[in-house]
């Protein structure tokens, strides 16, 4: 289809042909005639923000659960630098968005003009790809490209920077079938030899382990089917990353939890110890990793990824395989059934002893408390609260996001919203957000801490405007609790600014904004504190007033291996504490 | 390098080498700032750097970088330019079986009356630099070479009245019948 339009009429044409129905946005004078065109449709939704960042963990929170593209449509200069943040973020834990930013006419750029910046000099580095649109006829084509390349191999994020003289010209629009890229083409089939490879690898594994991440939830609910199924097939034990949660069910009997930094002891223990890892869609972070010249030491290693700059990045790996995951597990599960291969079950068993073992370690057991509510605890009973029901979890960055990974199991993709990589404190919320407007009629929450809930609290205007009734569940100890911990394992216990002082009264916050306060601080009357939370039909901030001092553990400390974890009971040993990082661990980060 | 991960993989070395890497792009606005912000932003070095659009009919422009790292880090170099959208290929010329043929082209402008001049314009000649430009105080030599060529002749100038000169970086392309 191809006819006479402006370009801001392009812009909502191709949103609707890419079948966006709802973008996240904050309007200002370089994009307004794209809000006028968007004045006069109804397919696409506008869901006005009161912060441009708060847009783009919108955008992110509703592609992660929909693993559609996001959109978020922001004006030139600070509307632009205000979406830095999430555009970083999404860089980093692969999440597709199209940004469209407004610019000040062709004509002006380069003067310093107002509300002027180098929008495409500024996300170079933290998009996966952008552009500066010089002229009308090249917009559609531009539009298109954008949401290819943003959904297509690892996804990401993508700008497209429209100079508003570009959006008033007119010119000749066309639909996305005619769009095909010069450059830009992921290869998705694995290398075969090396699939049969890595499936000989695995059946003759004594001691083997799937690590799995964030990818497996990128590449679709076919490729988690995928995972399910190898898993039951060989009967390996298998564990996660933070970003890859709920591709494996967490009740499922092979799950051996997240792993790294606070992940649990048999996954760690695990890696340390197996003689083949197979990692699927995951990238060897540095939280996962641990020391690295200690990093599972005696292992042959296969990693299958779409990105090939991951293989060999932080670990050499015996065997890379790259290209899609579910076309890679899909292959390895029919290969592993067509060559009737069977695994040596005395070895497994053996294995799977061994995990027992370590599982009996409980690493997440934490002391109890009658007179304060225990973070843990609030989380085990939120747990309860949500079983039977259809539901979505955000966080945000600190202790309460490694509670809400290590106490709330997931059984299914794109249930779990959280900011791996770049850890923004300030996503959970709007990213609930942009949950919600996916899934109007699920229950969504957003476990918080009192730190991050600050970051973009003005977001709840945008909860009530838009009826969208999230549940911010904040985990509050009045401390920068992540900070605060770190603190006391680095820095001798000195609290340099991790304690938050002048704290609102989050009750009084909500109601003036028209949402609901509720506040528990006895951990008796919690639950009927998450029943009222989760019956309210609109958001609601929860102060869950929760033990101050609490600590995050089994944590591996920086600078330590898979195999020197460190457990709550041994923490509250205050020479424990001060000794757990060496020298060398207290230079990195 | 990581402990027993090593099955059938080299030995990861920690000896720097120095690569020549052909890379072919989309000519569009931003691409050479693309190509240089992975550089920067990850920390690797670039000796060298030069580039131009080499087809006019398709707009692909061949970027041509001399760089010098461990070999895990080349290979994520590699990698890492071939995630840059408008990347056609890259080709790393220093892993075929004979050495890239390597160009550069330099300005070298030296001033001076007497014996050293004498001594200039004779050594120009050995070079086989070309005088390109003149006056009774000065020369303007044109060299091509190789790298280590121009080096030399840039060295022998220095005590002759060497007053600046400009290279264009390495310019570079496989040796035989194949493209690159």
């Amino acid at each position: 289809m191809t006819r006479q339009m402006t370009g801001a009429e392009m812009v909502i044409q191709a949103l609707k042909d890419q079948g966006v129905d709802h973008i996240f946005g904050y309007p200002g004078g370089a994009v307004l005639p794209i809000y006028d065109e968007i004045f006069q449709q109804e397919d696409i939704r506008h869901i006005l923000v009161r912060h441009e960042q708060g847009a783009g963990h919108a955008a992110e929170g509703y592609a992660r659960s929909t693993g559609k593209v996001g959109v978020l449509l922001v004006t030139s200069g600070p509307g632009a630098t205000n979406a830095v943040t999430p555009l970083a973020d999404a860089l980093m834990d692969s999440i597709p968005l199209v940004c469209i930013s407004g610019q000040v006419p062709t004509s002006l750029i380069g003067s310093d003009a107002f509300q002027e910046c180098d929008t495409s000099g500024i996300t170079r580095p933290c998009t996966k790809h952008n552009y500066l649109v010089r002229s009308v006829e090249e917009l559609p084509r531009i539009l298109h490209e954008a949401f290819y390349v943003a959904r297509s191999g690892r996804p990401g994020p993508v700008v497209v920077d429209i100079p508003k003289d570009v959006q008033f010209a007119t010119g000749t629009y066309h639909g996305p079938s005619n769009v095909s890229h010069k450059t830009y083409h992921p290869q998705l089939k694995g290398d075969l030899d090396a699939v049969r490879k890595a499936v000989d690898m695995l059946v003759n594994a004594k001691k083997p382990i799937l690590y799995t991440g964030g990818g497996v939830i990128n590449s679709g609910t076919e490729a988690c089917q995928m995972l399910r199924e190898l898993v039951a097939l060989t009967g390996f034990p298998i564990t996660s990353t933070l970003m890859g949660l709920g591709a494996y069910p967490a009740s499922g009997k092979e799950w051996l939890g997240m792993l790294g930094m606070h992940g649990t002891y048999e996954a760690n223990m695990a890696m340390h110890e197996c003689d083949v890892m197979l990692c699927v869609g995951a990238r060897f972070d540095d939280r996962i990793t641990g020391r690295l010249d200690a990093f599972s030491p005696n292992s042959k290693k296969i990693h299958i990824d779409i990105d090939p700059s991951s293989i060999n990045k932080i670990v050499q790996v015996d065997l890379g395989i790259v290209g899609d995951v579910g076309h890679v597990l899909e292959d390895m599960v029919r290969i592993w059934r067509a060559g009737g291969k069977k695994n040596d079950k005395q070895d497994l068993a053996t294995w799977w002893e061994r995990i027992k073992i370590w599982r009996k370690r409980d690493c997440l057991a934490y002391r109890p408390n009658e007179d304060v509510i225990m973070p843990q605890y609030a989380l085990q009973r939120l747990s309860e609260k949500l079983k039977g029901r259809d539901y979505y979890i955000t966080t945000e960055v600190g202790q309460h996001q490694m509670w809400a990974a290590q106490f709330l199991g997931f059984e299914e993709p794109h249930r779990w919203m959280t900011s791996g990589g770049l850890g923004t404190m300030g996503y959970g919320f709007p990213a609930a957000i942009g949950v919600q407007t996916a899934h109007p009629e699920s229950l969504v929450v957003d476990i918080s801490g009192d730190g991050s809930v600050q970051m973009n609290i003005q977001e709840l205007a945008t909860a009530i405007q838009h009826n969208l009734p999230v549940k911010i569940m904040i985990l509050n100890n009045e401390h920068l609790g992540m900070v605060r911990q770190w603190q006391q394992l680095l820095h001798g216990n000195r609290l340099s600014n991790s304690y938050v002082e002048a704290m609102p009264d989050f009750v009084k916050l909500a109601d003036a904004y028209g949402a609901k306060g509720i506040v528990c601080d006895k951990p008796d009357k919690l639950d009927a504190a998450i029943d009222e939370m989760i019956a309210y039909d609109g958001p609601v901030i929860f102060d869950c007033r929760v033990a101050k001092l609490a600590n995050c553990f089994p944590m591996i400390p920086s600078g330590r291996a898979h195999n020197d974890m460190l457990f709550s009971d041994e923490a509250e040993d205050e020479t424990m504490i001060a000794n757990a990082i060496g020298d060398a661990g207290k230079k990195l980060v | 390098m990581q402990q027993g991960s090593a099955y059938f993989i080299e030995e990861v070395s920690t000896v720097q080498e120095t690569h020549t890497l052909s890379v072919l792009v989309d000519n569009e606005p931003g691409v050479l700032a693309r190509v240089i912000g992975l550089f920067s932003g990850r920390g690797y070095n670039i000796d060298s750097l030069t580039v131009s659009e080499t087809s006019h009919e398709e707009h692909i422009s061949r970027i041509t970088i001399v760089t010098t790292a461990t070999p895990p880090v080349l290979q994520q170099i590699r990698s890492q330019l071939g995630r840059l959208v408008p990347v056609h290929e890259v080709a790393d010329l220093s892993t075929f079986d004979v050495a890239p043929l390597e160009r550069e082209l330099a300005l070298i402008k030296v001033t001076g009356t007497g014996d050293k001049r004498v001594e200039a314009l004779r050594l120009a000649d050995a070079f086989r630099a070309t005088v390109i430009d003149a006056t009774a105080e000065h020369f303007v030599f044109e060299m091509t070479g190789r790298q280590n060529k121009i080096e030399q002749f840039i060295s022998i100038m220095q005590p002759l009245g060497l007053v600046e000169v400009c290279r264009t970086g390495v310019v570079a392309l496989r040796r035989g019948p194949n493209k690159t």
